[in-house]
């Protein structure tokens, strides 16, 4: 499985634009932002959280449709389904190739691209913290809409609409974990759930992909 | 005969010919009187007035657009495994019929809470949750209507819908959360049920069962139309094999 | 060991297109499916592969003993020849990938990217890809797309290897290669007859 992770990684530096899109991505979600709400400071203080979560989430979501799909039409999934993987561990390799050159990055980025919104300082460690416990959970429920999607001929729009309202627990205490923090009150509760959350979602749902796999694998 | 028996199409047909002139006429009788007593034949409320009758929509359709979700869960576990085929075709044939029953509760309650709050809209936990079922309807649907052929479609909506569920009951949990982390617990109280007095709550319970008859008739009309239209493509595809 | 199929009925869409099938294969022994496009030896491989599931019966084998070679040859464009095999081999928990280098003469392609080959090399590498998974059952569908004469024959040696070292080999292909140890499979009469669907929504007694 470790070959399927490494080969994943290798592709994904060679083809290039794996990591940058996104990131690339990212940066302007964020720049818009001020464009969108006014340059004032304090308000852009006010929901600095928000928008990076936001935008790290939006990140992660367009390149979610390339975990299966490049596989499924060069017949790679068809051998990896017949290899000695299970479908399950291969679901758990994607995912985190996925979030390896995407969640990753898009983790150790936020935390500069703070700066641009004027985050409190109280608030870098955290947007950190519960990017890097959250976006793990992001990839995984991505990789399971990929797999839903897989044998669709257009299925980018469709994927992001399956995948985004099961984005919503992550988000909402992934950016809690943040702003209360913003607000002088104590974070742990909601950044304890998020964690349970990804641990969650890594032990349940490469079991449904790997059913949706397999549907479209017939 | 066991229940299972029925999930054959054939029979589904048969059995279903029979009860739907029933049917259509309880959900008539029941709707009728029950809407009927409920705008016209109860008193107007001390505080809230005459709107205080729009929770005879409200609340059965509120009712209905969560279990509806319920309903289709249970079928899509019933078609994953023991491969029924109507089981598979009513959940499609319901998920429509939620998500308008959602719908008509954001909008009739958009409607009673001009008045009663002074907004149109509050980010309140059960709205926001309403608003994310509708999201969760959306999604299902063009999931359906995405997939080509029948029984694929069936499977991967079924998955959805059982991670969806599991996805959708944190997102309530997490909106009650985030809400009151926001207003401190100031957010405005829906639990209209305890101030329901006996003078309302007759009429509505009437009107709930009437909304349950109407989802039964028309879920079962719109699972005899899938099943038709199955039909009409297995023949086809049939005639293109020769 | 043995690779056997009982009864089976493969569906495609809403239509079952194979019905009551059976084979019993051993060491050593091949079968090469015949019959027209659209008879459904592809559907037949998948099914046999375990990537569709039977409709009725069921396909017999040794576990973890399968490999299958479909249509397409899962290649990644932006690895080298070698670093695809290494690949396959790692996935299969076998390191040597020498001998699948050396039967398909692909050892001076060995760091070219796979997707600056033709497509016979590629097919070439493609078939390379079942020796390195050093499984005992081949299932291969039209394994000699874009080979020319002399890889062809390369390729009948490769499977006549197999089937000496006592391999089992099912082929989709309309290529005589010459083996003697395979037998003609045609599967036109298991196609199922058009009363015979196996959908519920065929059903005659429909109102």
């Amino acid at each position: 499985m470790i070959a399927l992770l490494r080969r994943d990684l290798a592709l994904a530096l060679r083809s290039g634009g794996g990591f940058g899109l996104s990131l690339a991505f990212f940066l302007i979600v964020v720049m818009f932002v001020p464009f969108g709400v006014g340059p004032d400071s304090t308000t852009l203080a006010l929901i600095a959280p928000g928008i990076l979560w936001i935008g790290a989430l939006l990140a992660c979501l367009l390149s979610l449709d390339r975990i299966f799909q490049l596989d499924y039409e060069d017949g790679s999934l068809d051998l990896l389904a017949t290899s000695p993987l299970p479908l399950e561990g291969i679901v758990v390799m994607k995912a985190l190739a996925h979030w390896l050159t995407t969640g990753l990055p898009l983790t150790l980025a936020a935390p500069l691209l703070g700066f641009l919104l004027n985050l409190p300082d109280a608030a870098y460690l955290w947007v950190f913290l519960s990017l890097l416990v959250g976006t793990p959970a992001l990839s995984c429920l991505g990789a399971f809409g990929a797999a839903i999607t897989v044998g669709l001929k257009r299925g980018g729009l469709l994927l992001s609409l399956l995948v985004l309202p099961l984005y919503i627990p992550t988000l909402i205490f992934g950016a809690q974990s943040v702003v209360l923090v913003v607000r002088g009150l104590d974070n742990q509760t909601a950044f304890v759930i998020l964690a349970a959350i990804s641990l969650f979602t890594f032990a349940l749902v490469p079991f449904a992909a790997a059913r949706a796999l397999k549907v479209n694998l017939k | 005969m066991s229940l299972w028996e029925y999930a054959n199409p054939t029979r589904f047909m048969r059995l279903t010919d029979r009860v739907l002139p029933a049917l259509v006429v309880l959900t008539g009788i029941f709707m009728l009187v029950g809407l009927i007593w409920g705008f016209f034949f109860t008193p107007d409320d001390y505080k809230q007035g005459s709107t205080v009758k729009i929770i005879f929509l409200h609340v059965p359709s509120a009712m209905m657009a969560i279990n509806i979700w319920a309903m289709m869960l249970v079928t899509s576990l019933v078609w994953l495994i023991r491969r029924h085929h109507v089981s598979a075709l009513a959940a499609k044939a319901a998920a429509p019929i939620g998500l308008t029953m959602t719908l008509i509760a954001l909008i009739t309650g958009a409607i009673w809470g001009q008045p009663m709050w002074g907004t149109y809209w509050e980010w309140d936990p059960r709205l926001t949750s309403f608003m994310i079922l509708f999201v969760f309807y959306l999604g299902y649907i063009a999931l359906w209507a995405a997939i080509e052929d029948p029984d694929t479609a069936g499977d991967l909506t079924a998955i959805l819908c059982l991670v969806g569920s599991v996805f959708a009951i944190l997102s309530r949990y997490a909106v009650n959360f985030w809400n009151q982390g926001l207003h401190q617990g100031a957010s405005l109280s829906l639990d209209r049920e305890e101030h329901v007095a006996d003078v309302f709550s007759t009429p509505l319970y009437v009107c709930i069962i009437g909304f349950i008859l109407f989802f039964v008739t028309l879920v079962v009309l719109r699972t005899r139309t899938e099943i038709r239209a199955r039909r009409a493509s297995a023949l086809m595809a049939r005639e293109r094999q020769g | 060991m043995q690779f056997e199929a009982r009864n089976l009925s493969c569906r495609r869409g809403d239509l079952r297109v194979l019905s009551g099938l059976s084979f019993t294969l051993g060491p050593g022994q091949a079968l090469i499916l015949r019959g027209p496009n659209g008879s459904g030896k592809t559907t037949l491989l998948r099914t046999l592969a375990g990537l569709a599931r039977p409709e009725t019966g069921e396909v017999i084998a040794p576990e973890d003993s399968i490999a299958y070679a479909g249509h397409a040859d899962g290649l990644k464009g932006q690895l080298t020849v070698a670093e695809n095999l290494t690949f396959w081999a790692d996935v299969f928990g076998h390191a040597g990938i020498d001998n699948a280098m050396d039967t398909f003469d692909l050892r001076p392609l060995a760091t070219r990217q796979a997707q600056n080959l033709s497509a016979g090399q590629k097919r070439r590498l493609g078939l390379a890809r079942m020796l390195v998974t050093a499984r005992a059952i081949w299932l291969m569908d039209e394994p000699t797309v874009s080979l020319d004469r002399a890889n062809v024959k390369v390729f009948a040696g490769m499977i006549e290897a197999h089937l000496a070292a006592g391999g089992i080999a099912v082929l989709a292909t309309h290529i005589d290669l010459g083996l003697p140890a395979a037998a003609e499979f045609d599967i036109a009469p298991y196609r199922a007859r058009p009363d015979d669907t196996g959908n519920p929504f065929l059903d005659e007694a429909f109102a």
